[in-house]
């Protein structure tokens, strides 16, 4: 499927890039992130991120759909 | 007024705590966030706050929202500053305005907390030596540059 990513901060300086789009055979952010880590050579553990899709928080199992677009949130460190 | 908000401009203080008097409100409580001259030891030079805005200005508004809805208070709100901000300057900005002090200073503790911990803004730290880190991150990566 179709997805689009958005980069910040530490993701976005280990991409190179704030936002692209990929066509990926996944079904949820886990695997997307998964493809991305191994791309990107990101260094932070899943477990260490959350995910949004759309602009609003969902699990890491939830499921894509066609065109959704979708941000790692490295932690964070407002204030 | 928006409850929470972002803005590259410096944050303006007193118009800001204009903003809570009510006749009715007997206690004002406020915090302002400065940038510090140092982290872990080591000296900053400046700050770089970089925002996801939609979700940031989403969960900051449900986090002032959340605020008003368990503390008995009148009125509050927050601004939080975006882009380089020097030594000294303020970064975010939280005030409430409550007829008595214990609820006032309750929610402004609760909203400073809960916006540090769950609004999707991050900051780079540069630092005197010439290094940079993204705070909350040092373990992050093991970039060639960055320590």
């Amino acid at each position: 499927m179709r997805i689009a990513l958005e980069y910040y901060a530490i993701l976005r300086e280990m991409a190179g890039r704030n936002t692209e789009e990929l066509e990926l055979v996944v079904s949820t952010p886990a695997d997307v992130y998964t493809h991305l880590a191994a791309k990107y050579g990101f260094h932070i553990s899943q477990a260490r991120l959350r995910v949004a899709v759309n602009d609003s928080f969902v699990d890491w199992q939830h499921q894509l759909e066609e065109g959704d677009r979708i941000v790692f949130i490295p932690p964070v460190a407002g204030g | 007024m928006k409850l929470f908000a972002m803005q590259s401009e410096p944050i303006e203080i007193a118009l800001l705590d204009k903003g809570l008097r009510d006749s009715h409100c007997g206690a004002v409580a406020t915090f302002a966030g400065r940038v510090r001259d140092h982290h872990d030891g080591r000296s900053v030079d400046r700050l770089v706050y970089e925002a996801y805005t939609k979700l940031a200005q989403d969960q900051g508004e449900r986090i002032v929202e959340d605020a008003m809805q368990r503390f008995d208070i009148r009125h509050a709100f927050s601004v939080h500053r975006l882009g380089e901000l020097g030594v000294g300057e303020c970064s975010i900005w939280v005030g409430v305005s409550a007829a008595h002090r214990k609820p006032a200073l309750a929610a402004c503790e609760y909203i400073i907390d809960n916006i540090k911990s769950q609004v999707p803004i991050w900051k780079k730290e540069f630092f005197s030596d010439g290094t940079t880190q993204w705070v909350n991150c040092a373990a992050c990566a093991q970039l060639a540059g960055n320590v």
